[in-house]
């Protein structure tokens, strides 16, 4: 009679709890699917480039995916880049145009980010701080006019920049394209620096002036360390943004000053080229912004979430 | 002036005539150089004197060194104001003269006949070029389908904040499913329409045209008929775009505080209804500012257009931006190309002044 009630459980879950239980299993199941599934979403274009890159024609015809199993991975799409272990050592001309169109992306995305990032840093601190009055606008109708500048569409510009730069002989050269990058990043940084400045509290630079310091040192000793998160934020934003520009580089460059997207593009239009070279030349152009986003994958969400959050 | 100040300066000015001079010399000195060297410029091309100008390079020279001294001088006679103002300066001199300048020009430009490529110059003929937008169907058709592609964020939206709310949830490897549901966002346009557009989607062995064929769609192509092609573009866009929003979404949701999802569980309110009834409302600040964003980025849609359809089948996927891009190529013609453009901004304008004024007032209504 004993037997009975010692083997089986004294204490039971109650129908109710589980029910939670199988709830909540199901629940984890349904968020950890879907995560992976968006994961699978966003990683699987650039893995089947970076894939491509190292298959040869009849890998590519079959799909096969998984290296070493389905397909032998070769050096074939950077070797016509000349960037394979073999070519590397040896003259190409591909890779020379190559590396000329890298140097040219990252002079013009490096400087124009850099130089958006003083000038408005500047501008977010000065509206932040001071009173400003210019004819009727004040400093909410300064702010305004420099984050209007977002709505401008680049088209809008495009063809009066293309005839005054053909006056100004600035067509096709790494200046021309830096103004005009750094004119489109200037309301982004605006925008993320206001907010930095926002939160740090006056109290500091009033203190370094009472030490002596002019209004320029405090600026430049006191609160550029604190805000500078907030500043490598913006960088990189800008960085992203004027690497990956396309348009005005399209227009205004033709054999000097071309940035890596338009010779990604002028490469895919050709109807004959091979698809590891291509596939080697994509991934070449973003590898540099995959490891700035695995590695300061934090200034770029805090960068955006500057705006978000007031 | 410093009534408003933030941050109070106590300062004592002690500025000598000289340098008050010199100041003044700077300021208004330079734009007489200024004027100079333009004039000299404007007598050569169409004055018939020759002082051996090969391009307007000098007059841009006397530009900067204008916006130098301006700069410099207020420092000079105004003291601590002044360096005050050199704070703003020269982000406004910079915005204005690239953008004020140019689109004055572009005014000018609208309103004639230009191509670049002939001989003949800018010709003004008055409101022809407007004339010939109002019956250009391939333009309103482009304007068309930037109405569809903006209507596309809603679903954006939605993705996007489901996501948030996913990576808001108490999971484990939160900040690997951050970095990957960013990347997208750091890939060049142009790299995502070969990668994306030219090679999974290409009808015979991409493999989306493979997983398609399994899913039983007999002949995956997706560029050939207008509205599967209109909705790959806005897909490709999509997904480029999403971790954009979904990031802000995110930090928003992040800015919650606990307790008040947590009084909304003690009252009762169960997932779905605390979603609705306590996390949106909070949320709709931020998705506002996102949703706006987003659209002045979406407003710009070109480069995956000009590089995968080129605007094709018979302008189904054309945006305005990449219209004018093929309209330039093709004729050259900056006059006709500039009317379209601003005609566009115009709209911009107008439509997002409307969406900024609704989108406060109805902020306002709601606290």
């Amino acid at each position: 009679m004993t037997t009975q009630a010692t083997s089986g459980q004294i204490f039971r879950d109650a129908p109710s709890d589980i029910l939670f239980r199988a709830k909540w299993w199901s629940g984890r199941v349904l968020i950890y699917g879907l995560l992976i599934l968006w994961a699978i979403v966003a990683l699987f274009p650039i893995y089947w480039t970076m894939s491509t890159s190292f298959k040869m024609a009849p890998d590519v015809m079959k799909g096969s995916l998984v290296p070493w199993w389905d397909f032998q991975p070769k050096w074939l799409g950077w070797k016509s880049l000349g960037l394979s272990p073999e070519t590397i050592t040896q003259p190409s001309t591909v890779r020379g145009e190559f590396l000329r169109r890298f140097y040219n992306s990252a002079i013009i995305s490096v400087s124009s980010s850099v130089l958006a990032v003083v000038l408005g840093s500047l501008a977010a601190y000065g509206l932040s701080r001071f009173s400003y009055k210019f004819l009727w606008m004040k400093n909410a109708d300064i702010s305004f006019f420099f984050l209007s500048q977002l709505i401008l569409p680049p088209v809008v510009l495009a063809l009066p920049f293309l005839v005054l730069y053909k006056e100004l002989a600035l067509l096709d050269t790494q200046i021309g394209l830096i103004i005009l990058y750094t004119l489109s990043v200037l309301p982004i940084v605006i925008w993320i620096m206001r907010d930095q400045f926002a939160g740090i509290p006056t109290e500091l630079e009033e203190a370094a002036m009472v030490d002596g310091q002019t209004i320029w040192g405090a600026y430049l000793t006191i609160i550029l360390p604190i805000a500078l998160p907030g500043m490598v934020a913006a960088l990189i934003l800008s960085l992203v943004l004027t690497w990956n520009e396309y348009f005005f580089a399209a227009l205004l460059t033709s054999t000097y000053a071309n940035t890596l997207p338009v010779m990604v593009a002028s490469q895919t239009g050709s109807q004959g080229i091979s698809w590891w070279s291509m596939a080697a030349l994509s991934f070449a152009a973003i590898l540099p912004l995959i490891i700035i986003g695995i590695g300061l994958e934090r200034f770029i969400i805090k960068g955006m979430a500057a705006g978000a959050v007031k | 002036m410093s009534e408003g100040d933030l941050l109070h300066v106590v300062a004592t000015d002690n500025i000598g005539p000289t340098r008050r001079g010199i100041g003044l010399l700077m300021i208004w000195g330079s734009p007489v150089v200024l004027a100079l060297v333009a004039l000299a410029q404007v007598l050569q091309n169409w004055g018939g004197q020759d002082f051996g100008f090969t391009n307007w390079r000098p007059t841009l020279y006397a530009y900067v060194l204008y916006a130098v001294c301006l700069c410099w001088g207020q420092v000079l006679v105004k003291g601590e104001q002044g360096k005050r103002i050199l704070f703003v300066l020269p982000a406004a001199l910079f915005v204005v003269s690239l953008t004020v300048f140019p689109l004055l020009f572009g005014l000018i430009i609208a309103f004639s006949n230009w191509n670049l490529s002939s001989p003949d110059g800018r010709q003004f003929n008055g409101v022809d070029n407007l004339i010939q937008m109002w019956h250009d169907p391939f333009y309103w058709n482009a304007l068309t389908n930037m109405v569809w592609y903006v209507l596309a964020i809603l679903p954006e939206y939605v993705l996007a904040f489901g996501l948030a709310l996913m990576l808001n949830a108490e999971i484990r490897g939160r900040k690997f499913f951050r970095v990957a549901f960013l990347m997208p966002l750091m890939l060049s346009p142009v790299a995502v329409s070969w990668m994306i557009g030219k090679s999974m989607m290409e009808t015979r062995f991409g493999p989306l045209a493979t997983l398609m064929k399994h899913l039983g769609w007999e002949n995956p192509s997706f560029f050939s008929s207008p509205w599967v092609a209109k909705s790959t573009i806005m897909l490709m866009d999509a997904w480029t775009f999403i971790p954009f929003m979904m990031i802000m979404i995110l930090a928003g949701l992040q800015a919650i505080p606990k307790e008040l999802q947590e009084a909304a569980r003690v009252d009762g309110a169960t997932g779905w209804r605390a979603f609705w009834e306590v996390t949106f409302p909070l949320m709709l600040p931020v998705s506002i500012t996102s949703v706006l964003i987003r659209l002045i980025f979406k407003l710009k849609l070109a480069d995956i257009v000009i590089n995968v359809t080129s605007g094709g089948p018979g302008g189904a996927t054309d945006t305005v931006t990449s219209f004018i891009f093929r309209e330039y190529r093709d004729r050259s013609n900056v006059g006709y190309g500039t009317m379209l453009a601003m005609f566009y901004l115009v709209i911009i304008i107008v439509v997002m002044t409307g969406l900024m004024k609704l989108a406060d007032r109805y902020m306002k209504s709601s606290y």
